[in-house]
């Protein structure tokens, strides 16, 4: 007999799992703009003031350094803090606070000071709102020592790994990608929707994920991109190519080891961001297989990202810009006859 | 309302801490340092600021602090650190880079914690106000009277920072006191080329729920004064204070300033109205303490810096292997 499956787009599966902390845990709050009546622009705290009030959860000024710095302070006095900073591309005006103090503050101290809090973030492209408002920036943040940075692609992940970073005692950069959350208002995207069971659970924070196993080539992917990979190893399929699709998950923690094991099994490898090439994420696991296992690989290591322009707006220019599964295909394809 | 002789008392003694404490830290600093001065040289290397005849703006509010209330402080942090009772040894330590500091040696003079009597401070400038916010909002959502002090220099209320906590402040109700210590310099820029406004105390009339308190003549009666009533009134529930004091850098921005931006005569005038001396005279003009008296307590005070010191000269250096821990817990 076949069960029901509870289906929840990837807000509620969010807006869940930050619920089911707040019940548990009366020192868990939420500060940001919007986060109240509206339930975060992006939907991550929906229904949430109707639940725990307005102590609980606090629409702020527009004031990112004084609310990303309260939520530091508060924390650093035992609170657990859940601020939203609303677009990752509003770091500018806060990054001071977030670099300088969340980031540094747990090592300077020697670890006499903790600050379990979780910093989420909505990031990502793909419905023209140009260079200000869809970046991912998963690589600045990734590179500066003392935030764990994960970057879950599937309301499952959302919810688990939200779990995971609000019990975290270390400060967590939670990135969603505003696709995923399956908002009526944007493109509608199968992934954005999947199965999230009801009681709370943990998904480990800096494990990667293989999503579809394959013997050819290995595909690493984040978030958006992951789904792209998979859907090009749909296409490769047909084509007689098996790829192996890794969702590298968490950036910080980096599970190095799922890689790496991967590639010994394929011996060729593609990784694909949503952030810009150079410097980034694509480079960094092309360093790691290159200095760990460069001997395993059969074909020089491709990479697909952003190439190092700001997201342009019109349609067809950010598709340009943007790795799609079609694009991934064809670099696995040429790779194949290397 | 009088002061009470033994808040009085205290704050002498923590004064003359402070300062004894930083003429010693003068001269461990320019050990190694000469006769050519190098930042990085000697056993204290890095910037070092001194907070010599700022002790009023330090002493004057924590009289009314526990250790239940934070304090945040900037770069200038060492009297705030002594009045809030932070625990001398480990941070002479921390200045010295040693494994018993505050912070295993990871911090440095600029970056000291003492959770245990919720002191912080931080070298980039006007960042503690929304971080003491955050505690006066913990403190709020927790239902408790605990009040949090944002220590700040003149220069910093021209900062993006300052304004925005003082609007959330405000807004929320939050028991945050903020005290500028208006030294009359940022670095070499004075008052007068930096800041729009006389006295930053007036700013408080920009947002609702907030008082303002100006402090003349570096006076730490008048400072314990003002701070009593923000402090109060952060306690009751009544929102945010600006808290404003007239105070004196006997020192340069740090050390090896050449101060070439000073007329000569500044300082000179500065040292002839010393707070210490000052609140001296008082004890003893009211006859509320002896010479005999205040020399006890100012060896008392003495003997704990030399005691700090002596800890912070003998510790270990950290293993250089440990800078790999405690980037996360």
């Amino acid at each position: 007999m076949q069960t029901t499956k509870r289906m929840l787009t990837g807000n509620k599966a969010m807006a869940e799992a930050i619920a089911q902390e707040m019940e548990r845990d009366p020192s868990v709050f939420v500060l940001g703009e919007d986060v109240g009546k509206y339930g975060g622009i992006f939907g991550a705290t929906q229904g949430l003031l109707e639940k725990f009030g307005e102590e609980r959860i606090k629409d702020t000024p527009i004031s990112e350094t004084a609310f990303i710095g309260a939520a530091i302070g508060a924390a650093a006095d035992g609170m657990k803090p859940i601020v939203e900073l609303m677009f990752v591309d509003f770091f500018g005006v806060c990054m001071d606070q977030i670099y300088n103090h969340m980031a540094k503050i747990p090592y300077m101290s020697g670890g006499s000071v903790k600050l379990p809090m979780v910093l989420m973030t909505g990031v990502g492209g793909g419905y023209s709102d140009a260079a200000q408002h869809s970046q991912t920036l998963y690589a600045t943040f990734a590179h500066l020592p003392g935030m764990k940075v994960v970057a879950p692609s599937t309301p499952y992940d959302l919810k688990g790994m939200m779990t995971s970073a609000i019990r975290d005692e270390n400060p967590v950069v939670f990135m969603f990608h505003k696709t995923l959350q399956g908002l009526g208002w944007m493109d509608q995207v199968e992934e954005s929707v999947g199965e999230v069971p009801e009681e709370s659970y943990l998904v480990p924070l800096g494990k990667a994920k293989v999503v579809r196993e394959g013997k050819d080539v290995t595909i690493v992917g984040i978030q958006m991109m992951t789904h792209q990979a998979t859907a090009a190893a749909k296409i490769l399929e047909e084509k007689g190519i098996s790829a192996e699709v890794i969702d590298i998950r968490s950036l910080v923690p980096l599970d190095k080891e799922a890689i790496l094991s991967s590639v010994r099994k394929t011996h060729r490898l593609v990784v694909v961001d949503e952030d810009y090439l150079s410097f980034g994420f694509t480079s960094e696991i092309a360093a790691i297989v290159a200095e760990e296992a460069l001997y395993e690989l059969e074909a020089p290591i491709k990479r697909l990202a952003i190439p190092d322009v700001p997201i342009p707006y019109s349609r067809d220019l950010e598709k340009y810009v943007i790795p799609n599964a079609q694009k991934i295909a064809d670099a696995v394809v040429k790779l194949m006859e290397e | 309302m009088s002061i009470p002789k033994e808040k009085l008392l205290w704050m002498y003694q923590t004064m003359v801490k402070s300062r004894y404490y930083e003429e010693l830290l003068v001269e461990a600093y320019s050990e190694g340092k000469k006769p050519v001065f190098n930042i990085g040289a000697g056993p204290v290397p890095g910037e070092m600021h001194l907070s010599n005849g700022q002790e009023p703006a330090a002493v004057g509010i924590c009289a009314h602090l526990t250790e239940d209330d934070t304090v945040a402080s900037p770069h200038r942090p060492h009297h705030h650190a002594i009045a809030k009772g932070v625990d001398l040894k480990r941070m002479t330590a921390e200045i010295f880079g040693k494994v018993t500091g505050l912070g295993k040696g990871k911090g440095g003079h600029m970056h000291l914690f003492d959770p245990a009597v919720k002191f912080s401070c931080g070298g980039i400038v006007a960042a503690g106000i929304p971080q003491a916010a955050g505690a006066a909002l913990a403190a709020k959502q927790k239902g408790k009277d605990w009040v949090a002090v944002a220590f700040i220099g003149e220069g910093a209320v021209n900062a993006g920072a300052f304004h925005e906590s003082m609007n959330l402040a405000a807004l929320w109700k939050l028991p945050l006191i903020v005290v500028v210590e208006d030294n009359s310099w940022g670095i070499s820029v004075p008052k007068t080329a930096s800041t729009a406004i006389f006295s930053n105390d007036k700013r408080a009339t920009a947002y609702d729920n907030t008082k303002g308190y100006y402090v003349k003549d570096n006076d730490p009666m008048e400072m314990y004064m003002a701070s009593q009533e923000a402090v109060e009134r952060a306690r009751r529930g009544e929102g945010p204070s600006i808290i404003e004091i007239e105070t004196y850098r006997f020192l340069g921005h740090f050390q090896g300033d050449p101060e070439l931006y000073r007329e000569k005569d500044e300082v000179p005038a500065l040292l002839t109205k010393d707070p210490i001396e000052k609140l001296k005279n008082h004890l003893i003009n009211e006859e509320l303490a002896t010479e005999n008296e205040l020399e006890q307590l100012e060896n008392e005070a003495k003997h704990d810096v030399d005691v700090a010191f002596e800890y912070a000269r003998q510790s270990e250096y950290p293993l250089p292997e440990s800078a790999l821990q405690d980037v996360f817990c």
